[in-house]
C-alpha cells in the first residue's frame, strides 16, 4: 500500500519535471501577472504596499487554477486513469496523493519565486514571512479543491467551465489568505487568519479526494 | 459502470413503503400536475397578502421612510435563496445515497429559481442600498456572500448545460452541491465573523424582533408566498424533465394511476 502510494508520488512528480515548461507555467504565470500590475496602477510605493497581499494572491489562485487540467486529464487521454480506478486501493488515498504531488510539482515552485515578487510590490521582510505561511497553507487546499474541479469537468467541452466552478469555492482561501499579510500592516498577529487556513487545508484534505475520486469514477463510468 | 436499465425495470408499486412510492418519476408525474395548481394559487394570494399588509396597511419606518418596503421582497428572496440551496443539497445526497432518479431530477429543476432569487436579493439590496447606504454596492461580507452564491448557482447550471450524458450531470453536479454547501453557512455568519456595515439580523428565534409586528406579519406573508411559488415553479419543470427523460415511463405511469388525459401521451410520442 505504501510502496504503491510512494511509487505513484514518484511517478507524477517525475513526469511532471520531465515537461518543466509545462509544471513551471504556474509559476510563471505568477511572476509575469504580478509584475503587470505595477505598470497598470503605477510605481506609487504606498498604492503596491496597499494592493500587494491581494494582488500577490489573486496571481498565485490563476496560476494554480491554469494549471488545473494536469493532473487528470493527460492521465484520462492515454488511459492511465483507468488503471487507476481498477487498482485494489481506495480510490480517494491516490487521489490524494495523485494532488498532493501535483501540489509539490506546481505550486512549491510558485511559493519559492513569492519572496521575490513580494519585494517588488514592498513588502517589510516580516511580511513575506507571512506571505509565504500563508501560501504553504493556502496552496495545498487550492490544489485539492481544484483537482474536485478538475475531476468533475474532466473530459468537458468549455474552458471556463472549470475557473467557474473552482473560482467561487476559493473565495475564502483568498479572504484568508490575503488578509493574514495585510494584519500585519496592521500591527495585528496574522494567527487567526493563518489558523483558519489551515482549519480550511483540514477539511479540504478529508472531503476533496474523497469527491473527486467519487467525480472520477463518474467521469469514467 | 452499472446499467440504467436495471433501475428502470418496474416494480410492484405495493411493495414499496407508501413515502417512497411517489419516488418513481412515472408516479410523481400525475402527483406533480395535480399539486401544481394548488401551490401556484396559494402563491398567488398570500404575495397579494403579503404586498397588501407590506406596501398599504405596515406604517412608515421612523429611520427609512417608504424606502423600507422593498424589504419584503429582499429579505423573503434572501431567505429562499439560501434556503434553496440547501434543499438542492439535500436533493443531491438523497440522490447520491438511494440511488433515486426523481431526487437528482428535483435537485435540477430547482436551480433556476435559486439562481433568481438570488439574482433578486442582490438587485433589491442594491436599489435599498442607493437611498440608505448612499450607494449601490459595497463589498460586505453578506452582499458578497450572496454573490458567491449566484456564481455557485451559475457554475451547478454550466456544469449541467455543459455535460451531455444525463447520468454524469446528476452525479457530478450533486457531488459540486455537497462542496459549495460550505459556503452556505459561511454566508450565514460571516456577519459575526467580520464587523460589517450591514445590519444584523432583525429577525431571531431567541430574542423578541425588532421590528414591529405587522412588518413581520407581511415578511412571513411574502416568505410563503415565494415558498410556494418556488415549489409550483419547481414542480412545472420536474414534470418536463420527466417527460424530457423518461417519456415511456410517464405513459406507463400514467395507465397505472389511470387518471391521465390525452395530450401528454401525444406530446411523448411526438418527442
Amino acid at each position: 500500500m505504501l510502496a504503491t502510494l510512494s511509487q505513484l508520488a514518484l511517478r507524477e512528480v517525475r513526469l511532471a519535471w520531465r515537461r518543466p515548461a509545462d509544471t513551471l507555467g504556474a509559476t510563471l504565470f505568477f511572476i509575469v501577472t504580478g509584475s503587470l500590475f505595477p505598470l497598470a496602477v503605477g510605481p506609487d510605493p504606498v498604492l503596491l504596499l496597499a494592493i500587494g497581499p491581494g494582488v500577490l494572491w489573486v496571481c498565485a489562485l490563476l496560476g494554480i487554477l491554469l494549471s488545473l487540467n494536469r493532473p487528470f486529464a493527460q492521465d484520462y487521454d492515454n488511459g492511465a486513469l483507468e488503471q487507476l480506478l481498477v487498482s485494489p486501493h481506495p480510490l480517494p488515498m491516490l487521489v490524494g496523493v495523485k494532488l498532493g504531488a501535483h501540489w509539490f510539482s506546481t505550486c512549491v515552485p510558485l511559493i519559492l519565486a513569492s519572496p521575490v515578487l513580494a519585494l517588488q510590490f514592498g513588502l517589510p521582510p516580516h511580511a513575506i514571512g507571512i506571505l509565504v505561511l500563508s501560501l504553504l497553507l493556502g496552496t495545498p487546499t487550492l490544489a485539492l479543491v481544484g483537482g474536485l474541479g478538475a475531476a468533475l469537468t474532466l473530459g468537458l467541452r468549455g474552458g471556463a467551465l472549470l475557473p467557474l466552478l473552482v473560482l467561487p469555492l476559493y473565495v475564502p482561501v483568498l479572504i484568508f489568505g490575503a488578509g493574514a499579510v495585510s494584519a500585519t500592516y496592521a500591527g495585528l498577529g496574522a494567527g487567526p487568519q493563518l489558523s483558519l487556513l489551515g482549519a480550511g487545508l483540514c477539511l479540504a484534505i478529508l472531503l476533496c479526494p474523497w469527491g473527486a475520486s467519487a467525480a472520477l469514477r463518474v467521469a469514467l463510468d | 459502470m452499472h446499467n440504467p436499465s436495471t433501475f428502470d425495470a418496474p416494480r410492484p408499486a405495493a411493495a414499496r413503503s407508501s413515502w417512497m412510492r411517489y419516488a418513481s418519476p412515472a408516479l410523481f408525474y400525475p402527483l406533480a400536475g395535480r399539486m401544481i395548481p394548488f401551490f401556484a394559487a396559494g402563491a398567488a394570494l398570500l404575495a397579494a397578502a403579503g404586498l397588501y399588509t407590506g406596501l398599504v396597511v405596515a406604517p412608515i419606518d421612523s429611520q427609512q421612510g417608504e424606502v423600507y418596503r422593498i424589504l419584503f421582497i429582499h429579505v423573503a428572496a434572501a431567505w429562499m435563496s439560501m434556503f434553496l440551496y440547501l434543499v438542492m443539497a439535500g436533493y443531491a445526497a438523497l440522490g447520491l445515497i438511494f440511488n433515486t432518479r426523481l431526487s437528482f431530477m428535483m435537485m435540477r429543476a430547482l436551480a433556476p429559481t435559486g439562481a433568481l432569487f438570488t439574482f433578486l436579493t442582490l438587485w433589491t439590496g442594491a436599489l435599498w442600498g442607493k437611498p440608505t447606504w448612499g450607494t449601490w454596492w459595497v463589498w460586505d461580507a453578506r452582499l458578497t456572500s450572496e454573490l458567491i452564491l449566484l456564481f455557485l448557482y451559475l457554475g451547478f447550471m454550466a456544469l449541467q448545460a455543459a455535460t451531455d450524458d444525463t447520468q454524469r450531470a446528476d452525479r457530478g453536479g450533486a457531488i459540486l452541491l455537497l462542496a459549495g454547501v460550505v459556503n452556505v453557512p459561511i454566508i450565514y455568519f460571516s456577519v459575526q465573523w467580520w464587523s460589517t456595515l450591514h445590519q444584523g439580523a432583525s429577525i431571531n428565534l431567541t430574542a423578541a424582533p425588532s421590528m414591529a409586528r405587522i412588518m413581520v406579519t407581511a415578511m412571513l406573508l411574502m416568505v410563503a408566498a415565494f415558498w410556494l411559488y418556488s415549489a409550483a415553479v419547481a414542480l412545472a419543470r420536474v414534470r418536463g424533465i420527466i417527460l424530457e427523460r423518461e417519456p415511456g415511463a410517464v405513459q406507463a405511469g400514467g395507465e397505472m394511476a389511470a387518471g391521465q388525459t390525452g395530450p401528454r401521451g401525444a406530446r411523448t410520442e411526438a418527442k
